[in-house]
């Protein structure tokens, strides 16, 4: 059987964004939304995350550290690009330091649309990640055979 | 809190079974080896006092494990972790000396450090131990890693020190961490067990329940305190089990 499902924790960043994704990420924490009783937890910790959420676009600045917090997770692990920004770059996407979104650095996964992303997108988003978690975790034990 | 649901009685377990199937990261062989020869010490320890071996042997070999998890924490070289280490080591420095009083305790009723020999006794150790009781009471909260003295390892305070002695930790070696921590639950509880176990059938049902109780307790103590630092879980510690146990301890003494 697979547990990704029953206990995804996850890593969130915040890269160049305007902070509007980021307190939707947080009020899926909130008893409104609470997605803790679904197993989700927060975690500061890249090596103990399941899941990288990353809001607003990528700059010079951030470019190393969000290769850097990828490559620190164990796998099988997910991307979620959560708004427009993180897509693309949205609005930032033409300042001078701005390279684009997330997939400009690191392979990312799952999209969430929005300016700023919907707190129930964000947690569609999520679910969307996790079945994709669950196939790789197949993926790799297959490999291991 | 504000009518929140919270994940499920048995979200521990779903999160162990799942780090069993995610990679291990290594950062160095030894930083491995310490968590998995931790789990041993553990394992070895809840043996002895579930067949009623030496209660002393028992309290010295679960030591040693925690010794070998903080190394662990010592090993990956984080700054994390060493911190992480550091508090653990505090946090060992506080309780350390309340388990050997109960320990000392516990051999007062029948001049026996065996634990069968405590569970056969005529009257439960709490009559004559209530101070000692309440003082491991009070170290319940180190040894079940509950806030406000959950220092070293917090899921909580992800923002202060990440996950303290665990933050390089990965995968299979977390889950382990996790198991370990099973274990010294169990242990723990055992030693509230021999409390109020005596030579009746009876008491042994009503030390379930306290254990029962003691975990419920800490539960809400973890729900209403916030972390307290690490000046204050050394010194109050030290203040109120030095006072309680060996009062009751110096009282006993008269008696017999």
């Amino acid at each position: 059987m697979n547990f990704s499902k029953k206990s995804p924790w996850i890593l969130h960043y915040d890269g160049s964004s305007c902070n509007g994704c980021d307190i939707e990420v947080l009020a899926c924490l909130t008893p409104l939304y609470d997605v803790e009783r679904f197993g989700v937890i927060n975690t500061g910790n890249p090596k103990h995350a399941d899941i990288l959420l990353i809001t607003g676009s990528i700059n010079e600045q951030n470019k190393s550290v969000v290769k850097q917090l990828y490559e620190q997770m164990a796998d099988p692990k997910v991307v979620v690009a959560v708004g427009i920004c993180a897509a693309t770059g949205g609005i930032f996407s033409e300042c001078y330091n701005v390279l684009g979104g997330v997939d400009r650095i690191i392979p990312v996964d799952v999209y969430v649309p929005g300016c700023a992303a919907r707190p129930e997108a964000i947690i569609d988003g999520v679910v969307k990640a996790l079945d994709m978690l669950e196939e790789r975790q197949k993926y790799a034990r297959k490999k291991d055979k | 809190m504000q009518g929140r649901k919270g994940p499920s009685v048995l979200q521990p377990f779903y999160d162990v079974l799942k780090l069993f199937q995610k990679e291990s990261i290594e950062v160095n062989t030894m930083h491995r080896f310490f968590v998995y020869i931790s789990l041993i010490f553990v394992i070895f320890t809840t043996i002895i006092m579930l067949l009623g071996g030496d209660i002393l042997l028992a309290l010295f070999a679960l030591t040693l494990g925690s010794i070998f998890f903080v190394l662990g924490g010592y090993a990956s070289n984080s700054p994390y972790s060493t911190i992480g280490s550091e508090r653990e080591l505090l946090q060992m420095m506080a309780f350390e000396p309340m388990i050997l009083l109960t320990a000392i305790g516990l051999y007062y009723g029948d001049k026996s450090f065996f634990i069968k020999d405590i569970i056969a006794a005529k009257i439960p150790s709490i009559v004559y131990l209530p101070g000692v009781f309440l003082g491991l009471i009070y170290i319940l909260t180190f040894k079940l890693r509950k806030s406000p003295f959950d220092l070293s390892m917090s899921h909580h305070g992800h923002q202060e020190i990440v996950q303290g002695i665990t933050t390089e930790y990965s995968g299979k070696d977390l889950a382990i961490i996790q198991i370990t921590h099973w274990y010294e639950t169990i242990i723990t509880l055992t030693l509230v067990y021999l409390f109020f176990a005596f030579k009746s059938p009876v008491s042994h049902v009503i030390a379930i329940l306290a254990c029962i109780i003691a975990y419920l307790l800490e539960i809400v103590i973890d729900n209403a305190f916030a972390r307290a630092k690490w000046q204050f879980a050394l010194k109050s510690t030290w203040v109120i089990t030095g006072v309680l146990a060996s009062v009751n301890l110096i009282i006993l003494s008269f008696f017999r």
